[in-house]
C-alpha cells in the first residue's frame, strides 16, 4: 500500500488480524493514522480495540497482516517500537509501593532517557502531572485522576512520537477526565500523535479521526461531523412522550419507523423523511393513547451514529462505512 | 536491542524497594531463616533419650534387681514404675504413659542360677515404628551386656577363670560422634530457607506483576525479556545467599553443628541450588494464572520434596526403591547431601562433582526452561 511509505501516517494498519483459537478478535483491519492526529478506536467492549492497540504497541503478535507505527514493523522490529511509543493501559499498572518520583526514576531508566535530559523531563513529568511538591507520595494512596496523569506522564518521559492510549480514562471522575484531554491536546500540539480507546461517546468528540470497530471490523471511519453525517440512513427525530415503554414498543414495529430507541426521557426515532414522518406520527401515537408533548427534527450525537451503526450490523444488515 | 545493565538495575532497585516496603516479604526473608533453624534445631529431635518403661517384676530377686540397674545406667530408658501385676504394664502401654514394658519371669533368677537360660518379655510400643526399632536394639544392648556379665560371673564361679566375653564391639562413630539428631538436621534446613526464598517469593513477586497489569506496562518499555528476568531474580539471589550465611552461622554458634569443609564450597553450592529455585519459581509464576496458584505450586514442587525427599529428615537409603529413583529428579536432594558433607565430613569441593553435577545440570536445564517459557508468554 502507498500507505505504508507516506511519511505523513505515524500507525498504518494493513490487513491486520488476530486469531484466537477459532475466535477472531480483530478481522483484516486496514487502517491509517495521520502525524500529530487525535485518533479516537471506539467499540463497544469484546469488540477487538484492546487487542489492536497491544498488536501495534508489540504485546501481541498479530496472526497475519502488517502494521508500522512510527515508522517500524512491529512483528519485525518490537524494540524499535518500544523506544518509540508511550502505551497506557486499561488498568493503572505503575507501582504502588513505590513514591511518586520512584516510579518517574523507573521508567525514565527503562526508556534510557539520558542523564543530560534526565532532571529536566522529572521535572516536566511533574508538572504535567500537576504533582509538583507532591514527589514522595507513595503512588498507591493517590487518588485516581492523579494515578491517570502520572501514569501519562511516565509512558512519554521518553518523547515518543506516538502514544496509544488503551480506555485511559475508565473510571475518573469527569474533572480529571477534562484535564486529561487538555494534556493530550498539549502534547498534540508538539506534533505527538495519540491513538486512544474510549467508550465515553463525549470524549469521542475530542477526537480529530476515529474509527468504530464493532466484531474485530472497522465499520465506521471519519471525523465527527463526518461520522454523522455519513452513517445515519434518514433523519433523527426526538420525541418526548408518555408513557416510553408503551411507546417504543409499538414504535418498533410501526411502517415507516427505521429505529427507535429511548434516550434519557425521550425517544430517538430515525425516519426516512422526518416532514412526512411527523404528522403521521402524531396520529399513531394517539391512536395507541399515547400522550405527545413534542416532535423535533435532531441532530444525531455520536452516540446515535454507533448505536444505529451497531444495531444495523447487529441484525446481520449491511451498512456502508 | 543489545543487553542493557541500566534497565536491568532499574528493575533490581524497583524490587529491592517493593520488598523494603512490603511487610510480609519482609518478615520471610529475615525472620524465617531463624525460625526454621531453631524449630528444627530445638522441635525435631530424633535423639530417643529417656523413653518411659514399665517393669512387671514377678521375680523380685537381687538378679532382676541387677537387670533393672542395667537399663536405669541407660541414657535410653527411665523405669517409671516397678509393679508385680502384668495388667499394670499392659494398662501402661495402652494410655501411653510406657512406650515399653519389661516382663521379668518368676523363676529368672532361679533359672540364672541354675545356669540355664531365661525369656524376658519386652513389650514396644509400635505405634511409632522408629521409635519401637530403636528401643529393640536398645533393649538387646542391655541384656546382651547384662547377660553375658551373668555367663562370666557363672563361669567364674565354677572355676573357670574367664574375664570376658571372647569378641567386643567397639564402636566409634564418625562424622557426627555425639550422635545428636541437629547435627544431622539442622544443615539441611538451608535447602528449605533457599526453597522458600527462591521459589515461593519470586513466584509471588512475579505473578503479581501479571496479575496488576505492571508486567505489561514494562514489557511496553523498551525492556528485554532478560533483563526484566535477570533485574527481577538479583535481588533474591543475594537475598538467599545472605540468608544461607545466616542460617550456616546459627548453626554454627548457637547449634554447634560441626563445620568442616570449605566455606567456599557452601557458598558455591549454595549458589547453584539458588539458581535452581530462582528459575524454578520464575518457571512456575509464567504458567500459573494468580499469585495464590504460583505460591502454592512453588510450596507444592520445592519445599514440599525438599523436605521430605532430598534426605533432609528422611534418609533416602531406606526409601521404597521406585521412591528413591524419584528422588534423583528432586534438586534438593544433591544439595542436601552436598551440605551435609560439607558441614559434617569436610568432603572436599573435588569429591563432591556426584552432588555438584546434577545440580549444575537442574541450574541449566530450568534457567532454559524458564527463559524460553517468559519469552513465550512475552509474544
Amino acid at each position: 500500500m502507498t500507505q505504508d511509505i507516506s511519511p505523513e501516517n505515524a500507525v498504518v494498519i494493513h490487513n491486520l488480524v488476530k486469531r484466537f483459537g477459532s475466535f477472531v478478535a480483530v478481522d483484516s483491519i486496514d487502517l491509517a493514522v495521520r502525524k500529530g492526529e487525535v485518533f479516537g478506536f471506539l467499540g463497544p467492549n469484546g469488540a477487538g480495540k484492546s487487542t489492536t492497540i497491544r498488536m501495534l504497541c508489540g504485546l501481541l503478535k498479530p496472526t497475519s497482516g502488517r502494521a508500522v507505527v512510527a515508522g517500524y514493523d512491529v512483528a519485525r522490529q518490537p524494540e524499535a517500537v518500544r523506544q518509540n511509543i508511550g502505551y497506557m493501559s486499561q488498568k493503572f499498572s505503575l507501582y504502588n509501593e513505590l513514591r511518586i518520583i520512584e516510579n518517574i526514576r523507573l521508567f525514565a531508566g527503562l526508556y534510557s532517557v539520558p542523564s543530560s535530559q534526565l532532571q529536566e523531563r522529572i521535572r516536566w513529568a511533574l508538572e504535567m502531572s500537576n504533582l509538583v511538591g507532591k514527589e514522595h507520595l507513595i503512588t498507591g494512596t493517590l487518588p485516581g485522576g492523579w494515578k491517570q496523569r502520572l501514569a501519562l506522564g511516565c509512558a512519554v518521559l521518553h518523547k515518543p512520537p506516538v502514544i496509544f492510549l488503551d480506555e485511559p480514562t475508565s473510571g475518573v471522575d469527569p474533572i480529571s477526565r477534562r484535564q486529561f484531554w487538555d494534556l493530550i491536546h498539549t502534547m498534540t500540539l508538539e506534533g505527538v500523535t495519540v491513538f486512544i480507546t474510549t467508550h465515553y461517546m463525549e470524549e469521542a468528540e475530542y477526537c480529530n479521526r476515529m474509527a468504530l470497530i464493532f466484531r474485530g471490523k472497522i465499520v465506521a471511519l471519519g471525523s465527527p461531523s463526518e461520522l454523522k453525517k455519513s452513517s445515519m440512513e434518514g433523519e433523527l427525530l426526538l420525541v418526548e412522550c408518555a408513557p416510553l415503554g408503551a411507546a417504543v414498543e409499538a414504535l418498533q414495529t410501526a411502517a415507516g419507523i427505521l429505529d427507535a430507541a429511548v434516550f434519557g426521557n425521550a425517544l430517538h426515532l430515525t425516519v426516512k423523511s422526518a416532514t412526512e414522518a411527523t404528522p403521521r406520527l402524531h396520529r399513531f401515537l394517539e391512536e395507541h393513547h399515547i400522550q405527545v408533548n413534542r416532535i423535533e427534527t435532531i441532530q444525531p450525537s455520536l452516540e446515535d451514529v454507533f448505536v444505529s451503526l451497531i444495531t444495523g450490523h447487529g441484525s446481520g444488515e449491511e451498512h456502508k462505512a | 536491542m543489545s543487553f542493557s545493565w541500566k534497565r536491568m538495575y532499574v528493575i533490581a532497585k524497583k524490587e529491592v524497594v517493593q520488598i523494603l516496603r512490603d511487610p510480609r516479604s519482609l518478615a520471610i526473608v529475615i525472620a524465617m531463616p531463624a525460625i526454621l533453624v531453631l524449630l528444627f534445631g530445638y522441635g525435631v529431635n530424633l535423639d530417643q533419650k529417656g523413653l518411659p518403661m514399665y517393669v512387671c517384676d514377678q521375680d523380685s530377686s537381687q538378679q532382676s534387681q541387677d537387670l533393672l540397674k542395667h537399663f536405669q545406667a541407660s541414657p535410653y530408658f527411665k523405669i517409671v514404675r516397678v509393679t508385680s501385676n502384668i495388667a499394670c504394664v499392659q494398662g501402661a502401654l495402652d494410655s501411653g504413659s510406657a512406650k515399653m514394658g519389661i516382663v521379668i519371669p518368676w523363676d529368672f533368677s532361679k533359672r540364672l542360677s541354675e545356669g540355664g537360660s531365661v525369656q524376658v518379655q519386652a513389650l514396644v510400643d509400635a505405634s511409632d515404628d522408629n521409635t519401637a526399632n530403636l528401643l529393640i536394639g536398645y533393649t538387646q544392648g542391655v541384656m546382651q551386656s547384662y547377660s553375658s556379665e551373668v555367663q562370666i560371673s557363672w563361669l567364674r564361679h565354677h572355676g573357670q577363670a574367664l574375664q570376658s566375653t571372647a569378641i567386643n564391639v567397639e564402636t566409634r562413630t564418625w562424622y557426627n560422634e555425639d550422635l545428636a539428631s541437629s547435627s544431622f538436621i539442622i544443615p539441611g534446613v538451608l535447602a528449605l530457607v533457599m526453597s522458600v526464598i527462591g521459589a515461593f517469593l519470586t513466584s509471588l513477586t512475579i505473578a503479581r506483576e501479571w496479575e496488576r497489569g505492571t508486567m505489561e506496562q514494562l514489557i511496553s518499555t523498551p525492556v528485554s525479556a532478560t533483563e526484566i528476568m535477570l533485574g527481577k531474580l538479583a535481588p533474591y539471589f543475594v537475598l538467599g545467599m545472605v540468608d544461607t550465611v545466616v542460617c550456616a552461622l546459627i548453626a554454627l554458634y548457637w547449634f554447634r553443628v560441626p563445620f568442616r569443609g570449605s566455606f567456599l564450597t557452601l557458598l558455591f553450592s549454595s549458589a547453584l541450588f539458588m539458581i535452581v529455585v530462582l528459575a524454578l519459581g520464575f518457571f512456575i509464576s509464567v504458567l500459573a494464572k494468580n499469585q495464590f496458584a504460583a505460591s502454592q505450586i512453588a510450596l507444592l514442587v520445592t519445599f514440599l520434596p525438599a523436605f521430605l525427599l532430598s534426605g533432609f529428615l528422611f534418609s533416602i537409603e531406606q526409601m521404597p526403591v521406585p521412591l528413591q529413583w524419584f528422588t534423583r529428579i528432586i534438586p534438593a536432594r544433591y544439595y542436601v547431601s552436598v551440605l551435609k558433607k560439607i558441614f559434617l565430613k569436610g568432603t572436599p569441593a573435588a569429591m563432591l562433582s556426584s552432588d555438584l553435577i546434577p545440580l549444575a545440570f537442574f541450574a541449566l536445564a530450568l534457567t532454559i526452561l524458564a527463559t524460553r517459557a517468559f519469552h513465550k508468554k512475552l509474544t
